[in-house]
């Protein structure tokens, strides 16, 4: 019965962190490569870790408790690392494939008064251009 | 059973490791590469635990803290060199 469990964490585990390398393999843009390592072989680590403290536990004498920090070090750093990576991509200005979100704070009827407000300054702008445009004439 | 499994997940994993090194040798950008690095060591992680199950030896434990240990480390490293073009300021 405990060999069927076991066997069953470990082969989780693997499917789990094969998911997870086929996702940075293949997927389109880093931030979508991003999503594979960081939570899919994670868990797939996290279930072989806890597949190996089943298993040294019910061997041996005591609980096995080693595994249980790894796993906690690596459920802790998981994240931050995805972080930093996302953070150093954003820096970079990486190409991303995602469409830009539309601002659901500003509906519509703002924006076209928003124009209109635009039509009231137009007067300004004029002046900023031909003042902008002067410059050119005298060259 | 569980030398079966421990085979297969073996051959799983092992196929992983082969995928995080093609992205690391192609990766179109560096932060690609950082990130296959990043799977490269969770990846060898998943190895030496299966190896220590097969083997059933609990020496391996140490190895693998380590492992974890300097891996994050670097990851935090590269990308704070990518982030600020220095690492300790």
């Amino acid at each position: 019965m405990l060999e069927y469990f076991l066997s069953f964490l470990i082969l989780t585990g693997a499917a789990l962190t094969f998911i997870g390398s086929l996702g940075l393999l293949r997927l389109k843009d880093f931030y979508m490569r991003l999503h594979g390592p960081t939570k899919a072989t994670t868990l797939g680590v996290g279930s072989l870790l806890i597949a190996s403290a089943v298993f040294f536990s019910s061997r041996d004498a005591g609980i096995s408790l080693h595994e249980v920090l790894i796993t906690l070090f690596l459920f802790i750093t998981a994240p931050v690392s995805a972080h930093l990576l996302a953070k150093a991509a954003l820096h970079l200005n990486l190409h991303s494939h995602a469409r830009i979100p539309v601002n659901p704070a500003r509906p519509v009827e703002d924006k076209d008064s928003e124009i209109a407000g635009a039509g009231s300054t137009a007067p300004a702008k004029e002046n900023s251009s031909t003042d902008m445009s002067s410059p050119h004439k005298s060259v | 059973m569980l030398d079966f499994a421990i085979t297969v997940a073996f051959g799983f994993v092992a196929i992983a490791v082969g995928m995080c090194c093609w992205r690391l040798l192609r990766g179109p950008s560096t932060p690609d590469r950082i990130l296959a690095l990043d799977t490269l060591y969770v990846n060898a992680i998943a190895l030496l635990m299966l190896l220590g199950i097969h083997l059933g030896s609990a020496l391996f434990f140490e190895a693998a803290l380590l492992i974890a240990l300097m891996g994050f480390i670097g990851t935090v490293a590269l990308c704070k060199y990518l982030l600020r073009g220095d690492i300790i300021e």
